[in-house]
């Protein structure tokens, strides 16, 4: 008889921070304390508070112990699990409440998300199919094989509102009505979960908390258009993912979930996993499914769209994995229930992933029209370091910056775009006081220059000029006519290139030009750095009330700029300065400053 | 997206090409295949050289320079061999904002190599990558699969001090 449960979690942040060394220490306390039969242990996915993993979760309790080394398990162990007194010191703090355990449902980070898509992460063990079915798997997949038409599910599905969670936010019943439309033949179902966006990662924390609920939507929509083969195109960094994918994919084939005739109603269904390779432009649909194809993932033009002709020139469904994570929750508890919650045109809700200068790094699921100030500021914890918030970056580098004045707006599809940013896949980054928007555009427009495929020239030209135009503007080279021709190249871009990175391309450019044009005006004119980040613009210099003429610093400057006498404060000639810097580090009475 | 042609002489062993021409014989029927295969030959040999791209067309009879446009155009595909021990730093936003650009520098500083290189002494290979999902961290770069998380450039030394530098 199982009387305590001990969550570890296995989610790719917390393993990075040692909870795989945590779970080797619980097996090997619990075996000597002759515990083994009575604790059951059990590595789940991510629970969305990463900031303070690794994280443990003991059960009936609902103890949430944060930041846990593997030298602690012991007395967790000892105390907890023996004695039965939890250890107060390793507990999140937001969860102690004078004497007893605080559930985390009542905390800031937990109190006003609303799990759907994440339903079973942090909840289920991942690896075993049995938990999956007890939280009610696999049971829309039987309802919609044994009691609905296809043309009942996609009407569910479309009368939910569900729009797709990649980015795009096209309707996803439509979608798949378009290629349900098409003559009976091959037809083939796929996930996008090339998850590029860097700082997005709440696909594969589907993938890695809870596998089932992707392959269960991907044969529901399989059933729906009249597929019966299927493809996962993962990321290859995410190690985890596709292990625990194929080992669900393989669970669910030896229970009769996927293959041939499944669950004896005729219906014929199987899943194979295809591994990118690194290139964001993988994410764009065609692209996605010319890699799939073994071949250079280039997008090509559409019409025609990939529901009329996709995988192999067949029709082709494609979502990404949050959308799918949906689904059968939307089968079971119907699409009224879904229309609930959200906003008028973006129903349900939405994971974000919060990283950067935030408290509570970590993802997290909120009904659509949350406002940016909660998610920030409640969720999220607000800034660390008594910093001020600067702007919210969404949308990736397809997406724009959000500043403080439109920290109250209803987080949606529409009202972002309306304020030139957008969705995306939800990564959320927070930017504070020392973040300098400029630099920001060009860190965006490095990636995208690295990651154009090189198909059409408005993207591959364009954004390289477009990352020498910023690079002269944190120089401090730029005129303001340089600043006329950035935005007028953006426009062109934005028109004319071929898919969506390309369009989306100048985003973060025109949105801190939008709303930062002075960080811009004072790189080109007073060639300054406001936020103290672009080297070039920052001068280093000896503070002469501090200065006592030890000479260490001038022996130590690489190209002779320093000079002065003997217990005289020394000066740095600005011209021959190269600002690496090697000084500050030198002098030992911090007379030698930035800025 | 390294495109030389390596430096380094080819060192394939017979074993090593034995077992590319058993997942060529799996694959080669599959549509789609020559990414799993290229995924394979890299696990195998540990990086794509030319000459690891020719077995591979004839095998599956597919001219070389779509093989070699296929290889070249992901960036997971090496045709330069990495180091004993592969460094790659997160550039992804959430790091990056973090300061994960100072730690880059002070490691190519450092090493003395540019990102995509490795060390003469085929030790330290250097590589940036976006996104590991580890934002939680940020900012981190990994040493082949050890993570090092919440870092600052000052660190660096003492992790490289770890192997040997």
């Amino acid at each position: 008889m199982v009387r305590s449960h001990v969550l570890v979690c296995s989610g790719t942040g917390c393993t990075s921070s040692g909870s795989q060394r945590i779970l080797a220490a619980f097996d090997r306390e619990l075996k000597e304390t002759g515990l083994s039969d009575e604790i059951k242990v059990i590595k789940t996915g991510c629970f969305g508070l990463c900031a303070l993993g690794p994280v443990v979760v003991v059960y009936p309790e609902g103890a949430f112990y944060s930041q846990v080394k593997s030298e602690d398990v012991p007395e967790i162990v000892e105390e907890h699990l023996l004695k039965g007194r939890i250890v107060k010191r390793l507990l999140y703090e937001e969860t102690v409440k004078e004497d007893a355990v605080q559930s985390l449902d009542e905390t800031g980070f937990y109190k006003k998300q609303l799990r759907v898509a994440l339903k079973n992460c942090g909840v289920i063990d991942p690896e075993n199919i049995n938990e999956y079915i007890a939280y009610d798997g696999y049971m829309a997949l039987a309802k919609v094989l044994t009691e609905m038409t296809p043309d009942d599910v996609i009407r569910t599905v479309t009368d939910s509102g569900l729009r797709g969670r990649g980015g795009g936010g096209f309707p996803t019943g439509r979608k798949w009505s378009f290629a349900a439309a098409q003559p009976k033949g091959q037809k083939y179902v796929c996930c996008n979960a090339d998850e590029g966006d860097p700082g997005a990662f709440m696909d594969r924390s589907v993938l890695e908390g809870d596998p089932h609920v992707v392959i269960e939507a991907m044969a529901i929509a399989g059933y729906a258009i009249g597929a019966n083969q299927g493809y996962v195109y993962v990321r290859a960094e995410y190690p985890i993912a596709v292990k625990r994918l194929q080992i669900a994919i393989d669970q669910a084939r030896e229970n009769g979930l996927l293959g041939k005739d499944i669950l004896g109603t005729g219906f014929d269904f199987d899943l194979d996993i295809r591994l990118g390779a690194g290139a964001f432009v993988c994410g764009e649909e065609t692209a996605l499914l010319t890699s799939i194809e073994g071949h250079r993932g280039e997008p090509r033009p559409r019409p025609p769209f990939p529901a009329v002709s996709g995988l192999f020139g067949k029709p082709t469904v494609l979502n990404n994995v949050e959308t799918y994570a949906n689904i059968p929750q939307i089968i079971l508890q119907g699409a009224d229930w879904f229309c609930r919650i959200g906003t008028e045109k973006s129903k349900g809700t939405k994971v974000f992933a919060l990283g950067g200068k935030i408290n509570n790094t970590g993802l997290v699921e909120v009904p659509m029209g949350t406002t940016l100030r909660d998610i920030v500021f409640e969720i999220g914890g607000g800034i660390p370091n008594g910093k001020q918030f600067k702007a919210a970056q969404t949308g990736g580098p397809s997406g724009g910056c959000i500043p403080s004045e439109h920290l109250d707006i209803p987080v949606d599809y529409d009202n972002l775009i309306s304020i030139g940013s957008m969705m995306g896949s939800g990564g959320l980054i927070v930017m504070d006081e020392d973040t300098c928007m400029v630099d920001i555009a060009k860190f965006f427009l490095e990636f995208t220059v690295d990651e154009s495929c090189g198909k059409c020239t408005p993207c591959r030209i364009g954004t390289k000029r477009l990352h020498e135009l910023l690079e002269k503007i944190t120089d401090g080279k730029a005129t303001m006519e340089d600043l006329d021709k950035l935005e007028t190249l953006c426009y062109h871009i934005k028109e004319n290139a071929l898919c969506g990175l390309g369009q989306t391309a100048p985003n973060p450019v025109l949105s801190t030009l939008k709303y930062f044009r002075d960080e811009y005006v004072a790189h080109i004119v007073d060639k300054t750095c406001p936020a103290g980040v672009c080297k070039a613009l920052l001068n280093i210099v000896i503070l002469p009330e501090k200065c006592r003429g030890c000479t260490v610093c001038a022996k130590a400057c690489p190209t002779g700029a320093i000079s002065g006498t003997v217990k005289e404060p020394h000066v740095i000639d600005q011209s021959k300065c190269v600002k690496c810097g090697v000084c500050m580090e030198k002098c030992r009475f911090g007379a030698i400053v930035k800025h | 997206m390294a495109s030389k042609r390596s430096k380094i002489a080819f060192a394939g062993t017979q074993e090593q090409e034995q077992s590319l021409r058993r997942l060529m014989d799996r694959l080669k029927e599959q549509p789609g295949a020559l990414m799993p295969v290229l995924q394979g030959a890299q696990e195998i040999y540990g990086y794509l050289p030319l000459e690891v791209m020719e077995i591979i067309s004839v095998g599956m009879d597919v001219p070389l320079e779509e093989i070699y446009g296929v290889a070249t155009f992901y960036s997971q595909f090496s045709l330069n061999p990495k180091g004993q021990y592969r460094i790659s730093v997160c550039l992804g936003t959430a790091c990056y904002v973090k300061g994960a650009g100072d730690v880059y520098e002070r490691l190519r500083e450092k090493l003395g190599i540019a990102g995509g290189e490795c060390t003469p002494d085929g030790k330290f290979s250097l590589d940036a990558c976006r996104c590991i999902g580890a934002c939680g961290l940020a900012p981190v770069m990994t040493v082949n699969d050890e993570v090092y998380g919440r870092l600052v450039a000052d660190d660096v030394e003492g992790i490289l001090a770890k192997y040997g530098a």
